[in-house]
């Protein structure tokens, strides 16, 4: 459960305040799949890089469960990162001198569990991913479909709660987007929550819940389906 | 995080930008590698000269006129009178102590050698038997001065080995006699070649009876008297005994200096320990230039991976974890540059004792303890900066920054 309460984010361009987000009230149930659209500059990035803990809201309050996230320290919330949330970006983000395997490795590592227990999970998550006969392949021996199916493994290694991809499929063709799409939405079937952010209405409409930012306010916020509800293929 | 996987992605991204990673290895291993050679030079030095310092035969005093240690001068030197003069007699008074084994007294100068139509000009000791007792030179041919009175002067030299080829080449030089000044003597000994010592070169010496030599010179008094002690513990006790001789002999004044050869071998060794750090100090400054190479380069993998690391921080890496990948990287580097730097070290040193066998060049346990610090010291130090640096990009700007 995802609980945005008054959320402003301020920055300062030259002598002037840019109010990205403008008191943002949300409330995101588990297993939800939502997406967030609006024009550029509208801050839903910067509403995806707060929920992710990437980012400090200059006011307002964010509890994760019913924990108070906004409050923690800074190696709490890099403990919340690791454990609870994972990044889908839109350039992939692989490490390029590492292969898949260990680009997926890495969360683990940061999470200090032991190589030997390692293995077994990256082995699953790429099989899963149909990632398994690529697992040695580095980031520019693989096609971009591929490249962001190894983002994804990576970013559901330590089986977070919530998913949230920054325009997951702006770097694909329409094949691959698919495709990437589903593997996110056959995720979110099996419980996680899934926020995509993106300017492309075909990817918004799939969601079940359908947000729309402009000028730092939520301006439009639709449900489609109810949560958990299988999405239209 | 555990250690493995710290020293893991260090090595994965070292490996990953080989030239970058090599140069800096380059540097590292040069500084630590000189700060290895020139100590170990430093130290080879010194033990040469501590060592030709113990050939001299331990257990030696030397006696000579005037008092070195006098501060402001003595009444003589200000009335301009010369202490009174070293004589045989003073070296035969103190022969008579229990812990005294040997005295030899000793003139030098320089005296015009002829044999045949070749003669040149030769350094001269006039000494006694005894002399060798102390010294314990290596004779080639024949032998050392025969054990006679001071007193008296036997026309017999014993020769450097030098001086025999130069004066004598291929023909027997024993038993020849030899023109020295204005009088004769028989060349009864050759000494040994001894390469060059620290005191004398014993090769291009001749050495007569000290009543002989004092009457080719012209003297009546002795330069030094050579004193040898018996065992070490004994030093102290001949020392003041030859003091307290003297000073009654001349009239209750304390005009002579002894030297024990401690004192000497101290002095050397405080002179050459303090060139071996002054030089090893130098070679540091090399470290330190190591140490900031690692930090520019530390501060470019941290401009160039600003993406990557903000991505770690999307995964869950804490600002701790950033600063402990950039100093683990850094650590590693500086030990692999240090690592090379002692092999290619020891492996100059072991070199230096192959091309020159007199110098034991070997570098002290504490440089090798030090230089290995102080470069992953420096390493560490150095990168503190650009850690910090990268532990507190901001995340959202750094993924931004690699986009694309």
């Amino acid at each position: 459960m995802i609980e945005l309460e008054n959320i402003h984010r301020d920055f300062q361009v030259g002598d002037q305040w840019v109010h990205a987000l403008d008191g943002i009230t949300l409330a995101i149930d588990d297993g939800d799949y939502v997406s967030v659209m609006g024009p550029s500059g509208s801050g839903k990035s910067t509403l995806l890089n707060i929920l992710g803990l990437l980012d400090r809201p200059s006011g307002g309050r964010y509890r994760l469960d019913g924990e108070e996230v906004s409050a923690m320290s800074e190696v709490q919330q890099a403990e919340v990162r690791n454990r609870r949330i994972g990044f889908v970006f839109q350039s992939f983000h692989l490490v390029p001198r590492l292969t898949a395997y260990e680009n997926v490795e890495l969360p683990l590592m940061l999470a200090g569990i032991p190589p030997q227990q390692r293995r077994p999970r990256i082995d699953e998550v790429l099989q899963a991913l149909g990632l398994s006969e690529r697992a040695g392949h580095k980031p520019d021996q693989l096609s971009g479909g591929q490249r962001q199916r190894v983002a994804i493994a990576r970013a559901i290694i330590n089986r977070p709660s919530v998913l949230l991809a920054d325009e997951p499929t702006g770097n694909l063709d329409r094949k691959s987007g698919l495709d990437v799409i589903e593997t996110l939405e056959a995720l979110n079937r099996d419980g996680i929550t899934l926020i995509v952010v993106t300017h492309d209405p075909s990817l918004g409409e799939r969601a079940a819940r359908a947000l729309r930012l402009v000028d730092g306010h939520i301006v439009e916020d639709r449900r489609r389906r109810p949560v958990g509800a299988a999405s239209e293929a | 995080m555990r250690p493995r996987d710290v020293i893991g992605y260090g090595w994965g991204s070292l490996a990953g930008y080989r030239g970058r990673t090599l140069l800096v290895l380059l540097a590292m291993s040069i500084s630590v590698a000189s700060v290895l050679l020139l100590t170990a030079l430093g130290e080879g030095a010194r033990r040469f000269v501590l060592g030709e310092f113990q050939s001299l035969g331990t257990h030696m005093l030397v006696v000579l006129p005037g008092r070195s240690e006098t501060a402001g001068g003595s009444f003589g030197t200000a009335l301009g009178v010369t202490p009174r003069a070293l004589t045989l007699d003073d070296a035969r008074a103190i022969r008579r102590h229990p812990a005294i084994d040997a005295v030899a007294p000793l003139n030098i100068g320089e005296v015009e050698a002829q044999w045949r139509n070749r003669g040149r000009s030769i350094g001269l000791m006039g000494s006694s038997s005894e002399l060798n007792r102390i010294r314990q030179w290596k004779m080639a041919r024949g032998q050392f001065l025969p054990a006679v009175d001071w007193d008296r002067a036997p026309p017999v030299c014993v020769l450097g080995h030098r001086i025999r080829d130069e004066l004598f080449g291929p023909q027997q030089a024993i038993g020849q006699w030899l023109r020295l000044g204005n009088s004769r003597c028989r060349v009864i000994g050759v000494f040994a070649a001894q390469g060059k010592t620290i005191d004398v070169n014993l090769d291009e010496q001749i050495i007569v009876p000290v009543a002989l030599a004092q009457n080719l010179l012209n003297v009546s008094s002795l330069f030094r008297i050579i004193v040898g002690v018996r065992s070490q513990e004994q030093m102290d006790e001949a020392r003041q005994f030859i003091l307290d001789t003297l000073r009654r002999r001349h009239h209750g004044v304390e005009d002579v200096t002894v030297i024990t050869q401690d004192a000497v071998l101290e002095t050397f060794d405080n002179i050459l320990s303090a060139l071996t750090y002054g030089i090893s100090g130098i070679a540091a400054i090399s470290l330190l230039v190591a140490g900031i190479l690692i930090m520019n380069v530390m501060l470019v993998v941290v401009t160039q991976r600003s993406a990557e690391i903000g991505l770690l921080k999307a995964l869950g890496a804490s600002r701790h974890h950033i600063l402990l990948l950039i100093l683990g990287e850094a650590a590693l580097l500086s030990l692999i540059g240090a690592a090379l730097g002692f092999a290619v070290g020891l492996g100059g040193s072991w070199a230096v004792r192959q091309w020159f066998p007199n110098l034991q060049s070997a570098p002290p346990p504490w440089a090798m303890i030090a230089s290995v610090c102080v470069a992953l010291g420096t390493g560490l130090l150095f990168s503190l900066l650009p850690a910090r640096r990268a532990a507190r990009l901001d995340p959202v700007l750094a993924l931004q920054k690699g986009r694309g």
